[in-house]
């Protein structure tokens, strides 16, 4: 619970198309204004990067403003600014930074800069509490799909394994325009799928015996695509049609039985027993069932944030900047750049 | 105090005006690191006047055109400021910033880098008022043996033979002018003049 000696922390994100601000106290959320440009981008068919950063700066201060009124605080109150520096696209990261520049700046108070990524795994603390000691954390999202392996979410997290290729959410995203859906897919996939039956063996990437020495925590998701669109070519070429929600179904249980699979694997092979999920795929209904009944044979706790908190918002980055203020660690300074490309081992700039 | 800045070109540039004179004023030229240098420039004016943020009643700002992600810079902490201290924000034409500081007799043009082998442009009258402009396009287009100021006359010598200072906007320009409303305001949005690169994809494409 929050307390009022708790530091009201102020988080924004724009890496990609979401303008969040989100407001902390402690664990506790208070606000979590997020403005989308998502339909800008529908048309075509991803997010276009200077569509985004117009849209940041359109959004950012009415944003900032709309946080403050859902959280009944005023900027004034804010006790410390964290933003996403990086990883992400480098000009709408600039939109953000800059504004919490202005602001840590003007209201006099100490700037976080801080990782994308352990922002998705720190917000799960707004939700269920304080982290373990140790945990496994898959990322899933449309930029990023890795499994960390989190000891203190501040200052560093030990990469396992990434995609080699796509991310899980990009597979999403393409098989969605495959079968004729909007963009971004995965909620779409989600609720054809459920209408559907797992009729079709669709590859797992590298699951096979060859691949597990070198890459056993990595992913590919590129030749699951490419098998999809194939199957659903060769059935329009037959003039047969096409099976929309058993394809969604079948294609949605090869991601989530490869993610699942190496994520309770990872958890295994380190010794932990708590599984955090986070990004815009951990929204997926599947993943979660999947992961919540193979991760209780091993024992092992499975945390996914509500889905509204898992995709990109400002309160995973106040969540983060909120225990980088109670670990004590050193603020950002003013002339913190964004970093689009900055490494999971770095987590506050 | 006036709270003065641009970053519409590779100058991150910085004043602030007492209400008399420009009190302070930081300028770096560097292309790449607006984000990074914009806000100690801010911080080192202030200190200099020995004034902190709260004392900041007004701030004027560039809006371009200019490279995208470099204004959005300007733009974002101008306003983000100004909502923090519920003080208004001023929006200024960076090329009549550049045209403040001209010093000729008679009309001239401002040219600006605009990238892409393109120039940011407008034209002043002998009082250094706007009468055309801004736009943007090949420097061959607005070729002329008349004095041209910014960025662009020394980029394009063969369109614009007769440079004149300045190269860059300057923040303490910007300061004075605004100060006396000697300019004309605009909102403080982006005077982007060019749509967004993207192009839609064609139908479903089968191939992945």
């Amino acid at each position: 619970m929050a307390t009022a000696d708790d530091p009201l922390v102020l988080g924004i994100e724009t890496s990609c198309d979401e303008t969040g601000v989100g407001l902390v106290r402690g664990n506790t959320l208070l606000a979590d204004a997020v403005a989308s440009s998502v339909d800008e981008h529908a048309r075509f068919g991803g997010v276009v990067p200077e569509v985004a950063s117009r849209a940041h700066l359109e959004a950012m201060v009415p944003t900032i403003h709309r946080s403050c009124r859902e959280a009944g605080v005023r900027l004034t109150d804010v006790d410390a600014v964290a933003v996403t520096s990086g990883p992400g696209l480098a000009g709408a990261l600039l939109v953000g930074v800059a504004a919490a520049k202005a602001l840590a700046f003007t209201l006099d108070k100490p700037l976080y800069g801080v990782n994308h990524l352990s922002a998705h795994v720190a917000v799960d603390q707004l939700e269920h509490g304080p982290l373990p000691e140790r945990c496994v954390a898959l990322l899933v999202s449309g930029g990023h799909s890795s499994l960390l392996l989190v000891d203190d979410v501040t200052i560093g997290v030990e990469p396992l394994g990434a995609t080699v290729d796509d991310a899980a959410g990009e597979a999403f995203d393409k098989v969605a325009r495959l079968l004729g859906l909007p963009f971004p897919g995965g909620p779409h996939i989600d609720r054809v799928a459920a209408t559907g039956a797992v009729t079709i063996d669709f590859p797992r990437g590298l699951t096979a015996r060859k691949d597990l020495e070198r890459h056993r925590f990595d992913f590919s998701f590129s030749g699951l695509k490419t098998a999809v669109a194939r199957w659903v070519e060769a059935r329009e070429r037959g003039g047969e049609a096409v099976p929309s929600a058993d394809v969604a179904a079948s294609f949605q249980e090869a991601v989530c039985d490869v993610l699942t699979r190496k994520a309770v694997d990872a958890c295994v092979a380190n010794g932990v027993s708590h599984l955090v999920i986070g990004g815009g795929v951990a929204a997926n209904s599947r993943l979660r069932a999947l992961a919540v009944e193979r991760a209780a044979r091993h024992r092992i706790t499975v945390r996914v944030p509500r889905a509204g908190l898992c995709t990109d918002n400002g309160a995973m980055v106040a969540a983060l900047g909120a225990e980088a203020v109670r670990r004590g660690r050193q603020p950002s300074s003013l002339d913190m750049a964004a970093d689009s490309s900055q490494p999971i081992t770095a987590v506050i700039a | 105090m006036l709270l003065a800045l641009d970053t519409a070109t590779s100058a991150v540039t910085v004043a602030l005006h007492d209400g008399t004179v420009v009190v302070a004023e930081s300028t770096v030229v560097d292309a790449r690191r607006h984000g990074e240098l914009l806000m100690p420039g801010i911080r080192w004016v202030l200190s200099e006047a020995e004034v902190t943020p709260v004392d900041v009643t007004r701030i004027a700002v560039g809006v371009g055109p200019g490279p995208f992600t470099g204004l959005r810079v300007g733009i974002v902490t101008a306003k983000t400021m100004a909502a923090v201290l519920e003080v208004p924000v001023l929006g200024v034409c960076t090329l009549d910033v550049v045209a403040a500081s001209v010093r000729v007799e008679g009309p001239f043009a401002v040219a600006t880098d605009a990238r892409r082998k393109e120039v940011y442009w407008a034209r002043y009258d002998a009082k250094a008022r706007r009468t055309s402009g801004p736009t943007v396009g090949k420097p061959d287009v607005f070729a002329t043996g008349g004095p041209v100021a910014g960025r662009g006359a020394v980029l394009y010598p063969g369109a614009f033979p007769t440079a004149v200072a300045p190269e860059y906007p300057s923040a303490a320009e910007m300061a004075r002018i605004a100060h006396v409303g000697e300019v004309e305001m605009l909102p403080p949005e982006p005077l982007y003049l060019r749509r967004p690169d993207a192009v839609e994809p064609a139908a479903r494409r089968r191939a992945l």
